[in-house]
Order: structure tokens, then sequence, then C-alpha cells
């Protein structure tokens, strides 16, 4: 099948070509069969990525070793949950991966908006369309996943990087460019509000759910990501400051910055250039994101050089610039306000204060990712800038966003009165003076950036709270309905601002639970023997006993040895016993022997984790493998031998012999083993947070019921009508 | 078997692009203004009911809220005449 996925891509590549000309040519010559020919354009590459997709899918899941991404990146051993997700990890997979999602959430928005935004859709299914053409030509002649296995076909393939056998990495990818794709969708309708010169809210209105769906699905592959790290890399953190992070972090915080702002364009017909301007940076960072992880830039400057995808992928972005640039330049005109600022005490004002701080912390990511790029291009040395200096920046511009996040809803649209501050702002004044005091009781006064953090959080907490029960209060007097049913109601009716309340609650939440975690952790390195211990934050941690064990595929294969520990972790009388391990998967390198290669793969650390409220207990293994190294060094001297005088499958039996031997020997005399012991406060928030966080995201983004908009809308039509039968 | 998945694809990508080419005149619209006059009424029935909700949770003071929910209203007011005359 690899001719037949071949030819999707190939299709692919000239439905685009095609759809760009016809949406073109209908746009501009009015003639709306062809709009529509380009629109079903559209359908029509997310019918053959699909295809496509589903070839190379199927390939890695019957092991097809024919396929040279499948041997590169499969193997016979891993499991079938993981073969699936196995296609995007590879740089080809991943592209294919791109150009489906891209594809699919056009034709979704295309669908919706096939009877509006006339003069709109055509430019905006050209740009669509023309970055659908930009992935399929890398697919088509630089990065193909369909291209045969070179040589006679291996019984075996290399198998999926070990670090990416978690659950996280099966949904990250796809949330992540999923986030990525969707901003490509509001992108392309802002320049095709721009080239159309239909520059009023109605664009930003359709596309709206999928700015938001953007925001949501890159909002859940970060926090993925996270988990991930924490729980699989063994170094006890979530967030390293890592270019692949930020390049996921920059455009959800200009999209972040976007869905504020332009609910002033919508209120108020303010803040075009703005708004047109940061969703346009929002597309070309998510394209960015794509080619800071692709390009192969992040390992060097001259990487970037030998790399197929740096120059194509460097060259969209900067027409991408250049283009943006253009547009907004040419329509200054069209772009102008259509209202001033009433007052510096509106809702505008937080919003625009809120919109500053967040494109502030994408300027200073921004460097701190490139700064060692820029200068190793400049010197010729490698600098680099590591989380000190981000946190320089950004603990201070956090925490002035939680705050606006807490003042943003309690104050009003236009104008807001010394008497609205009061009446709004005591209760969560009172409830943040109730935290302050909560956190010195704790002794967190001897971190004051945590501190500020848990009193703006409170604040938040407390502002959101005041609303919900005044909202509440409201709904039961006009509608007489019991408490909880109010509640229902009231967030039913008012989606999008209690499923905004409810975001910044979970924001709130997420970062008390940074404050704490990254302020007052416990971290310690210790080497023990069994039935040694050691302190961490109060806890005692026992070494108990070490384990080991070959772990088999189903197919009787061999997949890796664990070597782990059993610790007895106790404090004031109570104990738990946690198990971590490290697990070696075996390399196929040809220059390492035929025991030794099980030791020098890629290995990867199973955390031990005892996660609650108050804090995390958790911990990681080392074991010292390097006492078993005289037993693999004579063992790759007997099995090289054997491999030319033995039948290959009684040698494999003594091998599988051998290596149990040489991993009963590791619990049977156990080395010293080093752990790394840490007691992190409030980690469990973060997660906690993050679950609010996407809830909020989902009421907001669910769409109310057709029966209640028709009965608010002829509400408010009779209402408006009877205005209109009286004189002024 | 590949040239067949190619050929059915092909087959299939044809029919569904060329299909509004074969049919011109018959592609159903929404007239641009009203669509967007029916967008700016709903956007204005939001903002109104907002304003009401403000007003009712103590941001807007009594004063405000009359002066905004008038405004607001004739603004409605007005897209709708601009709609009755469409």
């Amino acid at each position: 099948m690899l001719t037949a996925g071949q030819g999707c891509l190939i299709l692919a590549l000239g439905v685009c070509l095609y759809g760009i000309g016809a949406s073109l040519y209908g746009a501009r010559t009015g003639r709306r069969e062809w709009v529509a020919s380009g629109r079903r354009a559209v359908y029509a590459l997310a019918g053959t990525a699909a295809v496509a997709f589903v070839i190379l899918e199927a390939a890695f899941l019957r092991s097809d070793f024919s396929f040279a991404l499948v041997t590169s990146h499969s193997s016979t051993t891993t499991p079938a949950f993981y073969r699936a997700t196995a296609v995007w990890s590879s740089q080809e997979g991943s592209l294919l991966l791109w150009l489906l999602l891209l594809s699919l959430w056009s034709s979704l928005i295309l669908f919706a908006t096939r009877r509006r935004l006339r003069e709109i859709a055509p430019y905006a299914t050209a740009v669509l369309l023309g970055l659908g053409a930009f992935f399929a030509a890398l697919l088509v002649f630089l990065e193909s996943p369909f291209d045969h296995t070179a040589g006679p076909l291996p019984a075996e393939g290399v198998g999926l990087n070990p670090l990416l056998r978690h659950p996280s990495m099966m949904i990250h990818p796809p949330m992540l460019y999923s986030g990525y794709t969707l901003f490509a969708v509001p992108f392309a309708f802002a320049v095709g509000a721009l080239v159309a010169r239909r520059l009023n809210a109605d664009w930003i209105r359709s596309t709206r759910p999928f700015t938001l769906g953007a925001w949501f699905f890159l909002g859940i592959g970060i926090v993925l990501g996270a988990r991930w790290s924490y729980s699989e890399l063994g170094w006890g953190g979530y967030w390293a400051w890592d270019p692949v992070e930020n390049a996921s972090l920059m455009p959800w915080l200009t999209g972040t910055a976007f869905l504020h702002s332009v609910m002033i364009q919508e209120k108020r017909g303010m803040l075009k250039v703005w708004n047109v301007s940061l969703v346009l940076a929002t597309g070309v960072l998510a394209i960015l994101g794509t080619f800071l992880v692709r390009s192969g830039i992040l390992d060097s400057i001259h990487a970037f050089g030998a790399s197929t995808l740096g120059v194509p992928f460097l060259t969209l972005i900067a027409v991408m610039i250049a283009g943006s640039i253009f547009l907004v330049a040419s329509r200054a005109a069209e772009l102008r306000s259509a209202h001033r600022l009433d007052s510096l005490l509106s809702r505008e004002a937080i919003f625009l204060l809120n919109n500053l701080v967040l494109v502030l912390l994408c300027v200073a990511i921004w460097w701190g990712t490139f700064f060692p790029l820029i200068a190793e291009a400049v010197t010729g040395r490698r600098a680099s800038i590591g989380p000190p200096w981000f946190d320089r920046f950004t603990v201070p511009l956090t925490l002035v966003l939680v705050l606006l996040s807490g003042i943003g809803p309690l104050i009003a649209w236009r104008r807001a009165t010394a008497a609205n501050l009061r009446r709004n702002f005591v209760a969560p004044l009172g409830v943040a003076t109730a935290a302050l005091a909560v956190a010195l009781l704790l002794g967190a006064g001897s971190q004051p950036d945590a501190l500020v953090m848990f009193v703006f959080a409170g604040f938040v907490v407390g502002g959101m709270g005041q609303e919900l029960v005044r909202g509440v209060r409201a709904r039961r007097v006009t509608a007489r309905e019991p408490l909880p049913l109010a509640v229902v109601s009231l967030v039913r009716r008012n989606r999008r601002r209690y499923g905004g309340y409810t975001v910044h609650v979970g924001m709130a939440l997420l970062f008390v639970g940074i404050a704490a975690s990254s302020s007052f952790a416990d971290e310690r390195d210790v080497e023990l023997v069994p039935g040694r211990s050691a302190e961490v934050g109060g806890y005692e941690v026992e070494y108990v006993r070490p384990t080991s064990e070959l772990v088999a595929a189903p197919n009787g294969r061999l997949e890796r040895i664990d070597f782990g520990a059993i610790l007895r972790v106790s404090k004031d009388g109570s104990a738990t016993t946690l198990r971590t391990e490290r697990s070696f998967f075996p390399s196929s390198a040809p220059e390492l022997g035929p025991v030794s290669r099980f030791f020098e793969g890629e290995a990867t650390s199973e955390v031990g984790l005892d996660a609650g409220l108050r804090e995390d207990v958790w911990m990681s293994v080392a074991p010292d493998t390097r006492r078993l190294g005289p037993r693999v060094a004579e063992g790759d001297r007997v099995f090289s031998g054997a491999a030319e005088t033995l039948p290959a499958r009684e040698r494999d039996v003594l091998l599988a012999e051998a290596l149990r031997g040489l991993v009963r020997s590791y619990t049977a005399e156990p080395p010293p083993a080093t752990f790394r012991l840490l007691v992190s406060p409030m980690v469990t928030w973060i997660w906690l947070g993050a679950i609010v966080v996407f809830l909020g995201a989902l009421i907001a983004l669910w769409p109310s019921p057709r029966t209640v908009g028709r009965r608010v809308t002829a509400a408010y039509t009779a209402r408006v009508g009877r205005e209109a039968r009286v004189p002024a | 078997m590949d040239l067949l998945v190619i050929g059915v694809v092909l087959l299939i990508v044809v029919a569904l692009v060329a299909a509004p080419l074969r049919r011109p005149g018959t592609m159903v619209e929404e007239d641009a203004e009203r669509a967007e006059l029916e967008a700016a009424r709903d956007a204005k029935y939001r903002e109104i009911r907002d304003a009401e909700l403000d007003h009712r949770t103590g941001k807007l003071s009594e004063a405000d809220w009359r002066a905004m929910d008038r405004s607001l209203r004739a603004e409605a007011v007005e897209i709708l005449r601009r709609l009755d005359a469409l």
C-alpha cells in the first residue's frame, strides 16, 4: 500500500492547488460555483489525507516492515496501544497528522459558513488550502511517510522511543497539533476579512468556537506534556522552560489575549488593529511551534542548515509575517475603532492591561527561547538561558496577570464608579486577606512571590464566588427557582460569562500549585543500600529491597529489563510503600554486543509517587548497573562466538537464560542505588486546576440549545420592538 | 490494489469538486448584509442581557444601567429597522 499512500498525498497536493485557484477565481469573478468547488476541495483534502493516514496507521498496527517508517519507529514488541500512536512519533507521521487535522477543522468551519461570510470565505479557503499545500508538498517531496525499507525486509523494527511509551504521549501530540491547526482557522478568516475589507466582528463570531477550541486543545496538550515530564522523565519537575514547551506556550498566550480583547471589538467595535494583529501573530506562532520542533534548529543553528524542513518552514513564516504586516498596514483606514476608551476604570481597560501582560510574557519567552540560537549565529558560541532567567520575567508578570483575572470580571464595561468598586471588592479582598493569614500561619512568609500569589488567587476565587452568588440570587428573584436549578439555569443562559469565570478559578488554583511546589519543595539526591534510610521533607525513606525483572512482549520477545526498588516512606507513625523502577530497552545498534545491547539502549523511569492534595512524595531510582559490567562483557564474548557455532533458536534460549541470571544477580547482591527524593507541596492542585480550566472552557464552548436561543431572541425582539414604538 | 485505491479516491475527489461546476446557479446563500445585521442584532441582545446581569450583580448602578440599557436598545432598534428595510 506504499504506492496508494503516496498517490493519496500527491492527490492531496493537487486538490490544494486546484482549490486555491478555484476559490480565488470565484472570489474575483463572483462566480459562486467556483467558490463552492474550492470549498469542496477542502473536503476532498480531508478525505485524501484521511485515506493516507489510515494506510499508514494500518501499517503500524500490522507491523508491516516494508514501510521504512514502521521499521524505524515500531517493532513487534511495541504494545498495540503504542503501535497505534507511534505514527506521530516520527517526523513524517507528525506532518501527516498536521495535514489531516488542518483539513478536518478547515472542512468543519467551511461547512458551517457555507451560506455565510460570502466575501471572506473564499479567501479564507485559499489560505487554509495554502497551508495544506505546504504540508502536502513537504510530505510528497521531502518527508514521505511512504518510503520502502531499503534492502531485505527486517524481521524486527527499531521500536518506539521508550520515553514516548506513556499514556500522556498518546494524546499529547494530537492535542498540540489540534491546537496549532485550529489556530489556522481564525488566522485564515482574519486574512480573508482583511483582503475582502469586511472587518466587522462577524468573522470573529463565526470563528470564535475554533479559537476557543484551539486554546482548549493546546492547553490540554501543554498540561499533558507537563504531566508526562513529571511522571516519566525522572527529574521531578513539570516545566523546564525547554524550547519545545515554550513553542506551545507562546501561541497559547497570544490566543488567550485574543479571546479577551476580541470581546471589546464585539461589544464596542474597538481594537480592530490589535485583534487582527493578535490573531495573525497567533497563527504565525502556531507554525513557529511546529517549525521549532521539526526543523532541528533546537539542537543547533547548524542542525537547521542540515535539516530538510528548516528552509521551507522559514520561508512560510516569512511569507506569513510579511503578508500579515502588508494587509494590516494597507487596511489601516477600515480598521479604525468605532469608539474610544470611556474610562481607565473599566473592564475594557483591564482587558487591555491583561493583553499587554500576556504579550509581554510571550515576548520574554520568545527571547529566552531564541537567544541561544541568536547568540550562536552572531558569536559562534552557544549561550544557554536557564529557568532562573525565565523566572525573573515570568513570575512578576504572572502575578499581575492573576490579579487582573480577578479584577476584570468585577468591574463594569465602559466605566466603573467608586461605589461600584466598594460594593464589588470588599468580599474578594476579605477572602484575599484570609488567604494571607492562612499562608502566613502555614509559614509561607519566607517566600514573598508565593505569598503574593496565594493572596491574589484568594482574591480571584473570592471574586468569582461572589459573582456566582449574586447571579444565582438575581436568578432566584426573577425566576423563582430552587437553588440548584437557579445555578444550572444561570450558567446555562450565560455560558461565556460563567465558563470564563470557571477558567479564572482554575488558573488561580493552578498557579497556587505552581507557586507552592516551586517555592517549598524539599529535594535530595542520596545513595542508599538496602536497609538504609534518608530523610526528606519530614519523611523517613527506607530502601527496603531491590527489584529486577525481564519483561517480555506478548509475542514472547524481550521488551525490556527493569531494575527498581521498594521503599518504605513513613511520617508521624503512618507508613506507605512505594516502588520505583528504571527500565532498559534493548538497542539495535550493531556495534553493541549480544548481551550489552540489553543494557545500553534507551532507559526510562517509572517514578514512585504518593500524590495528595497537601503534598506529593515523589522518588526515582538510578540503579548502579556497573557491577554487572564484567559479567555483561563476558556474555558478549561468549555469545558473539556462539553466533557461528549454535543454531539461532538454541542461542536465543541460552541468551535468555544468561540475562535471567544477570537480572537475578542484581537482587541477590544489590549494589548501592542513587535515589532522587522529593516532597513537593500542592502539585496536585496544578492538575486539578487544569481540569477546572478545561471544564470552564467546555462550558464556554458548549453551544446554546437552539430553543433557548430562539426564546431569548424572541423575548428581546419583542422588548426592543415595544421600545421602538415609544417616541424618543 | 494500490492503483485501485488511487483510482477510487481520484474518482470521488473529481466528482466532489466538479459537482458545483456542473450545476451552476444552484448555490443557496444568505444575503451577506442580512447575515451581518442578524449577527449584529444577536450581539446587541447579548450586550443588553449582559448589562442587565451586571446591574443585578451590582456592577452597574441603577442610573448607569438605565442609561446604558437605553442606548443599547436604541442601537438594537436601529439594527431591526435596517433589517426590516432589506
